[in-house]
């Protein structure tokens, strides 16, 4: 029944099923399940140490699972068909330190086939252009995270895994990336993203919201407005926690 | 694999190294320089005819050895080696990568100590240079690979510092260079019959000493080859992409 075609992707871009993540002795992820519908924008959200990164590094098939199921595109988790599908930005800038930016990304275009243009335009996509020739050493904490989600957008892949992309980054620029972003989603690639900041929650169709290994909430974020009667985010998360825990006592 | 994706990964390595010229500059001048120490401490032509040639083989593979120990262990810790599992890059693409760019910095590094040696300090050859530079980048090449493969066992730099006296002095003691294997205790021969420098020391013996090319050397370059290769799989089994 998986005979899926391009002209008919399925409805989900991730699908996860009772995922279990054992590491260092500890249960980090306890039974995890949601989907991300293809072409929106999904917020992965919780507290430091909740298994964001673990959820994300399952989801990109370099992680060793216990338990359950992760489906990407249609094809389980780690498929080499999907890494040229899949574009990954590890929660720590991921780049050759010791060269330039653009023999950083020449490689990595040159490592997923991806376009010789490519390079140019993904450049632009996270304004580094001033900073083209030079080594990403110099380059500043923020400069050199975009560095590394250009790296990502390399190959127009067709799912985005943005590990806490946003992170360091002023305002206006956060404000320019979640623009990029949407405007990735309105051409049908699909996101997940991390992220510690609650105000960004918002710009995101779906929300993920973790906790402890768990998935503490899946919905978008006006109906977890609604359901909590709380307007802020922040303060949604605060409730939601509180009910988990009166519920679970 | 791809030949594309190698191709790409050592231009990567070489403009790493480019930017780096420090670098460059020790792989090249330390064997110059200790080749020099080693002449004027010898200082008489018999004895650097014999261990001269031997040292240009025992020097790329451990400078190689050193350089892509820590090389690879930066990928790792940097979070580029998970970033390029999750990439269309086989990792035979990656170790073949590495192996052809240390290979091609041996090509100069013996270049330079070689011909310091043939002029200045007036080293007498037996057999043809090419050959000598043949077995001596094969030497650097099984540098390469061994340290691809220790780069494994290591989860600091600090440890994969430590890890060239582990797996190459014990090899340097026992291949002959300080005393002649068949002088060795029995168990001690034994030993060093399966350590690949051995095969590399009698390798660079034998283009000094004849003229022309031995079947005993042909029997080393296919053992260091061997060697090489085998490294180069166990390296490529002890990448995963699935990590913990
Ligand atoms: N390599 C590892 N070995 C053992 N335990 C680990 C390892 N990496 C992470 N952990 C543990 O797994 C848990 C989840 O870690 P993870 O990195 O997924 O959290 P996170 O939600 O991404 O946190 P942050 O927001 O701080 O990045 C943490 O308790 C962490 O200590
Ligand atoms: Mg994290």
């Amino acid at each position: 029944m998986m005979n899926s075609t391009a002209a008919d992707p399925p409805p989900t871009a991730v699908s996860v099923r009772d995922l279990r993540v054992r590491r260092g002795g500890r249960d980090v992820l306890r039974g995890i399940g949601f989907d991300v519908p293809r072409g929106s924008v999904v917020g992965l959200l919780g507290p430091s140490g909740c298994g964001k990164t673990t959820l994300i590094r399952a989801i990109v098939g370099v992680q060793i699972v216990r338990g359950g199921t992760v489906t990407v595109l249609g094809r389980p988790a780690g498929h080499p068909e999907l890494r040229r599908l899949v574009g990954y930005a590890t929660q720590n800038p991921a780049v050759y330190t010791d060269i330039t930016v653009t023999e950083n990304l020449r490689y990595f275009a040159s490592v997923l086939g991806a376009p010789r243009g490519d390079v140019r335009r993904v450049i632009d996509e996270v304004g580094l252009g001033r900073h083209r020739d030079q080594v990403a050493a110099t380059l500043s904490g923020g400069q050199l995270s975009r560095l590394s989600l250009a790296v990502a957008l390399l190959g127009r892949p067709e799912l985005l895994v943005l590990d806490e992309p946003t992170v360091g980054l002023d305002p206006l620029l956060r404000q320019e990336l979640w623009e990029l972003f949407g405007e990735l989603a309105a051409g049908g690639t699909t996101l997940l993203v991390s992220s510690h900041v609650m105000d960004e929650a918002a710009r995101c169709r779906r929300l993920l919201l973790m906790r402890e290994g768990a998935i503490l909430a899946d919905d978008a974020p006006d109906a977890l407005r609604a359901r909590t009667g709380a307007d802020d985010l922040e303060e949604v998360f605060l409730r939601l926690i509180s009910q988990h825990v009166e519920a679970a006592s | 694999m791809s030949v594309g994706v190698t191709l790409a990964t050592t231009r990567r390595i070489l403009s790493q190294l480019r930017h780096d010229h420090r670098t460059v500059g020790l792989i090249v001048g330390v064997p110059s320089l200790l080749m020099i120490l080693l002449r004027y401490v010898l200082d008489q032509p018999g004895m650097f005819d014999r261990v001269g040639p031997m040292l240009l083989g025992v020097f790329p593979l451990i400078i190689m050895f050193v350089v892509t120990s820590v090389g690879t262990l930066r990928e790792r810790s940097g979070g580029t080696l998970e970033r390029l599992m999750t990439m269309p890059l086989g990792k035979l693409d990656l170790l073949l990568g590495y192996a052809l760019a240390f290979g091609l910095v041996s090509l100069l590094q013996v270049g330079v100590v070689l011909a310091l040696s043939l002029t200045w300090l007036d080293l007498d050859l037996a057999g043809p240079v090419g050959v000598l530079v043949a077995a001596a980048v094969l030497c650097a090449l099984l540098g390469v690979a061994l340290g691809l493969l220790a780069s494994a066992f290591a989860r600091t730099e600090f440890q994969a510092v430590q890890l060239m006296p582990a797996f190459v002095l014990p090899q340097a003691l026992l291949c002959g260079l300080f005393v002649p294997r068949d002088q060795m205790a029995g168990w001690l021969e034994a030993i060093s019959a399966v350590l690949p420098l051995s095969y590399a020391v009698e390798a660079m013996q034998q283009v000094t000493q004849e003229s022309g090319v031995t079947g005993t050397l042909l029997a080393d370059i296919a053992v260091i080859a061997g060697c090489t290769l085998l490294a180069l799989g166990l390296g490529a089994a002890t990448l995963r992409r699935r990590t913990p």
